[in-house]
């Protein structure tokens, strides 16, 4: 399968396989009106199965939420053909409607409309409380 | 605006303002009188209890405000459909302050988030009390003249209470601090209480099943009760429930000036041959509980 290089874009690259369209739902992709290639189960020496992103536009997008779906990714920023930047993510210090809390006392289990919100509370186990109860994320 | 959500919110100079406040009330009961006339406290209770709602209305018939609300879930539009954020800006219009109780954790903080007038968060769930906490540290205070330098045995449910996790929390920002924690096996204290705020804020403890081992030592012990409800099982329950019984002969190596204390309503864990010890306090407590609810109206809404 061949995929264009792109020119001007970003490419999210070493996406666990098969979380690739979770990362596209996550950053609203459909939205766009440039060319976006999801590419799975491509061949990977270090992680064997991966998934890539290609976004054929120099946009400006939060790619925050990224971190918290795959803390493996790199972003590369490709300008003129060249690769000009790459970096890792970092865990997002808040998510928003990503996960539901699975606590069934939690207010967010009966209130309409209300945003699923949970807070990195500790950075170096990863762990994400829910905003109302506090309950962690599992 | 400010609310109150959780104790955590609350610096310790801020509960000391409170405690200042709460004691002042104590010793010049008239002069709070007509703090709040014309001033009006809604009870938005969507589970019952009886205690901290009257609690509440006291306090703030005590300052010369009104009290409206309801106080279980099946007398108010919740029962409709309605959610507690319409609730909230409904009553909002009515009222210039709100006590809200709610089965749901987190309930309160949605309230805060929309409401245009201060919350207080008077229970919800098995999660925040903050004004039990409040009441706790104005009974220390009152009865030891001091936060600091105290060993705090904390006995019964310590798996499920509420008041000894937010006491602990709040306890653990006073110099000098060391918990007793006294439960069976099956209500050991969770392990991200000892994680997270015990050994991240270097505070001494001892676990044990004995209510009698550090008897000796002990400046305050918090008497819980084991709630029925926080149980699937009811033979656990049963099991459990009387697993603690403080009597007189449990606290004669007790220190003379020890402070006992209970959030009640009790069952059978304090017998009813230690109220009339000096060492008492949980009725003592209950009131204190009013006196500083009073503080704590006062300061959100901002009077003087």
């Amino acid at each position: 399968m061949n995929i264009d290089s792109i020119k001007n874009g970003i490419v999210i690259d070493h996406i666990g396989a098969k979380k690739g369209m979770e990362i596209y739902e996550a950053l609203h992709l459909k939205d766009l009106d440039c060319a976006v290639a999801i590419i799975t189960n491509a061949k990977s020496e270090k992680m064997g199965k991966k998934d890539i992103i290609k976004i054929d536009q120099d946009i400006n997008i939060d790619m925050e939420v990224i971190g918290f779906i795959e803390p493996n990714a790199t972003i590369n920023i490709v300008k003129d053909g060249k690769l000009i930047e790459k970096r890792g993510v970092q865990l997002p210090e808040k998510i928003v409607n990503l996960a539901k809390c699975q606590n069934p006392r939690c207010i967010t289990s009966i209130e309409k409309d209300l945003d699923q919100i949970f807070t990195l509370t500790d950075k170096e186990n990863q762990v994400y409380r829910c905003k109302y109860c506090e309950m962690n994320l599992k | 605006m400010k609310h109150l959500i959780d104790i955590k919110e609350l610096t310790v100079e801020e509960i000391a303002e409170l405690i200042e406040v709460a004691k002042d009330i104590i010793a010049n009961k008239a002069k709070y009188a007509h703090k709040c006339d014309g001033k009006k406290l809604a009870t938005l209770f969507f589970e019952p209890s009886t205690r901290t709602r009257l609690s509440f209305e006291a306090a703030m018939m005590e300052l010369g405000g009104n009290v409206l609300g309801f106080s279980e879930a099946s007398s108010s539009s919740v029962s409709k459909g309605e959610t507690v954020a319409d609730t909230t800006r409904v009553v909002g219009g009515y009222s210039d302050i709100i006590a809200m109780r709610h089965p749901k954790e987190g309930a309160p903080l949605v309230a805060s988030e929309k409401s245009i007038v201060p919350i207080i968060n008077a229970g919800d769930g098995g999660h925040n009390h903050p004004t039990q906490t409040l009441t706790d540290l104005l009974t220390i205070h009152c009865e030891k003249g001091r936060l600091e330098n105290l060993t705090i045995g904390l006995c019964g449910d310590l798996k499920f209470g509420r008041t000894v996790h937010s006491l602990i929390t709040a306890m653990s920002r006073y110099k000098n601090i060391k918990f007793v924690l006294i439960s069976p096996n099956e209500l050991v204290i969770p392990e991200y209480i000892k994680k997270e705020i015990l050994d991240k804020n270097h505070i001494e403890y001892c676990q044990t099943n004995d209510i009698e081992e550090y008897m000796g030592e002990l400046d305050v012990l918090y008497m819980t009760r084991v709630q029925k409800e926080r149980f699937f099982n009811e033979d656990d329950y049963v099991r459990l429930k009387d697993y603690y019984i403080l009597n007189k002969e449990k606290l004669e190596k007790a220190k003379e000036d020890l402070c006992i204390m209970h959030p009640l309503p009790r069952v059978n864990e304090i017998s009813t041959d230690v109220d009339e010890d000096k060492r008492a306090c949980y009725f003592k407590q209950a009131e204190y509980g009013k006196y500083i609810r009073m503080a704590l109206i006062l300061k959100l809404l901002e009077v003087k």
